[in-house]
């Protein structure tokens, strides 16, 4: 069966073991969690996780659904339009031969730019689609990263 | 009023009009059975084993239709407990189990008797709760009883801390619940009811495929009514034997893995389904990509989860099966044309004469099937019958008379060895003017047969007949059928001695060879009232069919079986 990439934003009660219950709900019912971020939501008791998921159409459904029978679960939402950002940090190696200007370039060019640096190595970051994240790793490879840390996609409706 | 967090359990278990609470004590749930040692509201039952405590809150909860009501200690005593909860989850069983847990301050230390409750149970309960501060308790008490029996029905774990129990609070037993992510929708969508009116009025081979949800609803009146009025057939999944009434001449039987010929062919030939409360279990559906293939569907559920869930739905109405019917009725009694439907009703009728339901009854040894039978024949409406798992089961399901809804009383989903005689218990509780028969197997039985001394302590009259095949005879069957006859443990020949056995408890019991000594028996046992063991030496190799072959497709049923 066909399958389809999906990003889910999950708004839940925020209280002690809801994200265990949004996991252990991917983890029982054999769903694949690609990526899961969480934060509450300013001024409220609520939190928004985004999921991204993978699966056939009566999966993804069945994500949906399922979700929503979780008690402490308040609105689930399938992005169909959306803005959607991850953020990468890569720190490099650096050393008096380094062309830093070349690194402040290509990570400006996804939004980031370095955001720390010390003798030895510095830390580039970008927060951009998914698509292009993969892209700006692929070209930082050129530098030797020592650590790449992405965050996760967070998403918003239009 | 300041009062304890072991009151507030208590209180709360009494403002629900709860009247009985199964359950066993221990450390961490001491207080909370010191309060109800003093008060004197519900009863508590006290049964030999945690997870008999929960089955049989779970059939008091199947045959009263009120919540039913479990404690247990932590640790061992929960565990123990898990096996209830999992098979009242499955079957969608209003349920609260409330569990001990050690002192907040030990959480998460390895206490003794500690183990993560919420945890373990979380896929396996509606909703649990952790209780860590004791002025939430009240709200987690009321939300506990409200989300176990709204909605889909199921069963809810309080876990409560030592300390928060002996603590000591404001108590006022909410009126109402807040909870504004939890909302069961019970009304339907006027439009989809609409369609799926018109499709009805379209079909020229409908039929309803009542499930277990019909009986949560206590929707049978309105779909016998709905039957009548439109003339349409119906099938009853295991878990609704009795919406119908097997004297009804529209209910052609179950459908599914040992379902009747005329079922499975009306699921495959009909042109529409109307499923009511029923979820397309693969016990049900057989091979899916052969599965109803001429037919639309409609689903009727209150959990929009099982629609669409296994197969594509062309009317999806979320509601309660007992309102959504009543509207669907209430738009097709002035338009519907019963007689539309009779080739169709005369085609099923053909199908069960052809290969009706039976069995070759013998001289030389009791038919197990003879005796649900024959049972039916002594007790039949004025028994509550519940069963443990494999084949005596499944002939129960298939032979026994049902007349009402919450009539039986067995773990259909999750298929739980063990569950028979403590929710004959509870059943009992229940409904204590009926006769309370437990169908059972030799394999089953001794998975709680500890229970037997529960009955026999409070004079609860159980009646257990135990169609002993001196095998796990459903295990067997299979490995006749499919593994060229490798019994491999599954031979039961070296058994207690029964009779000695329930008498040793306080019962009374029986050995019965022959159909005449089970008349007496059954006779004896019903005047005696106490608890009762009818111990029934049947053919050892007899076989439950027809029997679709798992993975097979419905209508390719095993009608007989030929030694090769
Ligand atoms: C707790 C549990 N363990 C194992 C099984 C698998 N199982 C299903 S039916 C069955 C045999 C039951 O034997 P018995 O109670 O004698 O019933 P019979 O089939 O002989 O009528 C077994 C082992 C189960 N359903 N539940
Ligand atoms: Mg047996």
């Amino acid at each position: 069966m066909q399958t389809v990439k999906r990003v889910i934003s999950i708004i839940v009660q925020n209280e002690a073991q809801v994200l265990a219950r949004v996991s252990g709900l991917f983890a029982g019912r054999g769903y694949n969690i690609e990526s899961l971020t969480v934060a509450a939501i300013p001024g409220s008791n609520m939190s928004h996780m985004t999921i991204v998921t993978q699966g056939s159409k009566r999966v993804i459904e069945q994500i949906i659904k399922q979700l929503h029978k979780l008690i402490p679960v308040y609105k689930v939402i399938e992005h169909d339009s959306m803005v959607e950002k991850e953020m990468v940090l890569v720190k490099l190696p650096i050393d008096k031969d380094t062309n830093i200007a070349n690194i402040q370039s290509l990570f400006e060019a996804y939004n980031g730019g370095i955001v720390n640096a010390s003798k030895n190595v510095i830390i580039a970051m970008a927060a951009d689609e998914s698509m292009r994240i993969n892209h700006c790793i692929e070209a930082a490879k050129n530098f030797k990263p020592i650590e790449i840390v992405r965050s996760g996609v967070v998403a918003m409706e239009r | 009023m300041k009062i304890s967090g072991a009151q507030m359990v208590c209180e709360a278990i009494n403002a629900e009009g709860v009247k009985y609470v199964f359950g066993y004590p221990g450390g961490a749930i001491m207080n909370v059975y010191d309060e109800i040692y003093k008060q004197n509201g519900f009863k508590h039952i006290l049964t030999r084993h945690e997870q008999a405590a929960v089955h049989a809150a779970d059939a008091y909860a199947r045959v009263s239709g009120e919540v039913g009501v479990a404690m247990v200690t932590s640790g061992p005593g929960f565990t123990n407990a898990v096996t209830g909860l999992a098979t009242a989850y499955t079957d969608s069983t209003p349920l609260v189990v409330i569990s001990g847990q050690v002192p907040v301050s030990l959480i998460g230390t390895d206490g003794f008797q500690e183990v993560d409750a919420v945890g373990i149970s979380r896929s396996c309960t509606k909703h649990n709760y952790l209780v860590k501060d004791i002025n939430d308790l009240p709200r987690i008490l009321k939300e506990a009883f409200y989300i176990a029996r709204s909605g889909r029905p199921g069963p809810v774990l309080i876990d409560i801390p030592k300390d928060i129990t002996s603590e000591i609070a404001e108590f006022n037993y909410p009126e109402s619940v807040d909870i504004p992510t939890y909302k069961p929708s019970y009304k339907g969508n006027n439009r989809q009811i609409k369609k799926a009116a018109e499709a009805i009025l379209e079909a020229k081979k409908p039929l309803l495929y009542i499930g277990g949800g019909a009986v949560l609803s206590n929707a049978s009146d309105v779909i016998r009514e709905f039957a009548e009025v439109t003339g349409i057939p119906a099938v009853e999944t295991l878990m609704a034997r009795g919406v119908m009434g097997d004297s009804n001449p529209l209910q052609i039987g179950m459908p599914g893995m040992h379902g009747s010929y005329a079922s499975n062919m009306a699921m495959s030939e009909s042109d529409l389904i109307i499923s009511l409360g029923a979820r397309f279990d693969d016990r049900v559906t057989g091979k899916l990509s052969e599965f109803a293939k001429y037919a639309d569907i409609i689903h009727i559920d209150i959990d929009p989860a099982n629609i669409g869930k296994i197969v594509d739905v062309d009317y999806p109405i979320v509601g309660d099966v007992k309102i959504v019917t009543q509207k669907l009725l209430d738009k097709l009694r002035d338009t519907v044309k019963p007689k539309r439907y009779e080739v169709w009703r005369d085609l099923l009728k053909r199908y069960d004469e052809i290969h009706p339901l039976g069995f070759e009854d013998s001289d030389e040894v009791i038919k197990p099937q003879w005796v649900i039978k024959r049972l039916g024949e002594l007790v039949g409406e004025n028994a509550t019958v519940t069963s443990d798992v494999g084949q005596h089961q499944m002939w129960a399901a298939q032979f026994f008379p049902f007349s009402r809804p919450r009539q039986w009383v067995n773990s259909g989903g999750l298929g739980t060895m063990g569950f028979g005689l403590p929710a004959a218990l509870g059943a009992k509780m229940a409904n204590p003017e009926k006769t309370v028969i437990n169908v059972t197997g030799d394999g089953s039985i001794l998975m709680n047969i500890q229970e037997l001394v529960t009955a026999a302590e409070n004079g609860i009259a159980v009646i257990n007949v135990m169609l002993n095949n001196h095998f796990l005879g459903m295990v067997r069957q299979w490995q006749t059928f499919f593994y060229e006859k490798r019994y491999a443990e599954t031979d039961l020949s070296y058994q207690p001695n029964w009779k000695m056995l329930v008498e040793a408890c306080g019962g009374v019991g029986y050995d019965v060879t022959t159909k005449e000594e089970f008349d007496v028996a059954l006779k004896d046992a019903i005047a005696q009232n106490k608890v009762a063991f009818i111990n029934v030496a049947v053919d050892r190799f007899e076989n439950v069919l027809p029997m679709v072959p798992a993975g097979g497709a419905l209508f390719n049923m095993m009608l007989e079986y030929k030694e090769r």
